[in-house]
């Protein structure tokens, strides 16, 4: 890969120091004020690697992305931009991509999107002129070829990490390896799975990835998060797409004295799990409501432990 | 004419075959509107009811297992999206079966273009939409906007 070190997002320089890294979704707010995304960021702790910057998440309405990445930046945390194609068509997305780079906003998920139908605005027109891959590649062009996709030069190249997200636990199952391979292709550089609850899904997902060679080409960090309570298990399961919580865990939930407790102590068993498995390069948090829970998380299974920041 | 449908194989042959029996007429094709139209008019009427085409006029379904991927509630001709319910159904309509579920499926039973499946394919040129993906591909225009996608 081309470029200098002072060139890389700390993300970046993470990885490429070989270390498991730690990423966790921040609670974009609704609100306008900047103290409102600082509240949010402390809860989830100094520790993270990078906090990811959703881009309204589940099709609901909040701070944009680009927004909250700037405010994250100013206030020295380091920000991964979601960007989806869902409310964009590639003139805006393009704009928003040179954007992030003015902002010196350097970690961009490119991902496709839920749709509309999820959200707090189901009436609304789901855009969808390019898909994840597309984005990647548009991104790609931009940065080492230094145009616009019309053609048009740019006055200077923007320097970008790029990531796409993955679902290994969905159908079709033995197609997932190859659609990562194609982000790959379109230039993905590191990967965040949806949420694991499914180690063994997930080993079998791995294993392929590894025998492809995947693994050395991309970094993958697993989704990974405590539930609340059984109830709110269920709630995720018929709600939030492409999340699969299999009926173990939510028994397991429903049995348990303290809910939340048992919550995490399943979600430090899956990190404990997924940290061992070849190809996995860290590991990333989305505790949608119990952000406080995120400090914990990262402490307790000692994921950071031995960490050596001079990189 | 759903019954086309079962046969993914079969149908990569007939698409082969309209590519090599129209391509001698190339010249003639691109220029004559009359034969435009009818070709619009022929793919209203056999790839409409084979495949629920929607005339985006930059047809892929060789590269997509015989299946449009434009059928798709977001029109993803790149794979399926994450949020396929773990009974292969489709996350915005729950009722149908997720179309790159049935691409992947099929694009195994295809020997010739099922391969393709793992190109990457150009974003849509809107401007197409409506007019005939056979002239299109003849003229050459779905290859500039593919060319620097798979590349």
């Amino acid at each position: 890969m081309s470029g200098q070190v002072e060139d890389q997002s700390k993300l970046e320089r993470v990885l490429r120091s070989g270390q498991l890294a730690v990423t966790a979704e921040l609670n974009s707010p609704d609100s306008h004020l900047p103290e409102s995304v600082h509240r949010n960021a402390l809860v989830l702790g100094s520790l993270c690697d990078g906090i990811n910057a959703t881009d309204a998440a589940g099709a609901s309405v909040h701070l944009s992305s680009i927004a909250v990445s700037a405010i994250l930046q100013k206030a020295g945390y380091e920000p991964v931009m979601q960007m989806s194609c869902r409310d964009r068509n590639r003139i805006a997305m393009q704009g928003e991509l040179l954007g992030a780079a003015a902002l010196n906003i350097k970690n961009i998920l490119c991902l496709t999107g839920d749709g509309v139908h999820t959200g707090d605005h189901p009436e609304a027109k789901p855009v969808f002129d390019m898909d994840s891959i597309n984005l990647l590649k548009t991104a790609r062009i931009m940065e080492e070829e230094g145009r616009f996709l019309s053609g048009r030069k740019l006055e200077s190249n923007p320097k970008f990490f790029l990531g796409a997200a993955a679902n290994p636990f969905v159908p079709p199952y033995d197609f997932r390896p190859l659609r990562l391979k194609k982000k790959i292709n379109a230039g993905a550089k590191f990967i965040q799975t949806q949420f694991c609850f499914d180690v063994t899904r997930l080993k079998t997902y791995m294993d392929s990835v590894n025998d492809m060679g995947l693994s050395e080409k991309v970094f993958i960090l697993i989704g990974v998060g405590p539930i609340k309570s059984a109830k709110s298990a269920q709630w995720i399961r018929s709600n939030v797409p492409g999340v699969v919580i299999p009926d173990a865990i939510i028994s397991r939930l429903k049995q348990a004295k303290d809910q939340v407790a048992e919550g995490k102590k399943i979600c430090l068993e899956i990190v404990q799990q997924v940290i061992e498995m070849p190809g996995v390069k860290g590991i990333h948090i989305m505790a949608y409501g119990q952000e406080e829970l995120v400090p914990e998380i990262i402490a307790e299974s000692g994921i950071l432990d031995n960490r050596n920041n001079n990189i | 004419m759903r019954m086309f449908r079962l046969h993914p194989a079969l149908l990569e042959l007939i698409y082969k075959g309209t590519v090599a029996f129209l391509s001698p007429g190339k010249s003639l094709i691109v220029r004559s509107r009359i034969i435009n139209r009818g070709l619009i008019l022929a793919e209203h009427l056999f790839k409409k009811p084979v495949f629920d085409c929607q005339m985006c006029g930059q047809c892929v379904l060789h590269n997509t297992g015989m299946i449009c991927p434009m059928t798709c509630p977001k029109s993803l001709r790149n794979g399926p999206c994450g949020g396929v319910r773990t009974n292969g159904n489709c996350e915005v309509k729950p009722e149908m079966t997720c179309v790159w579920v049935t691409a992947w499926e099929r694009s195994k039973q295809m020997p010739i273009y099922g391969p393709n499946i793992n190109v990457i394919m150009a974003p849509l040129d809107r401007r197409l939409q409506d007019t005939s993906a056979w002239a299109n591909q003849l003229s050459g225009r779905t290859e500039i906007i593919q060319d620097e996608w798979s590349s």
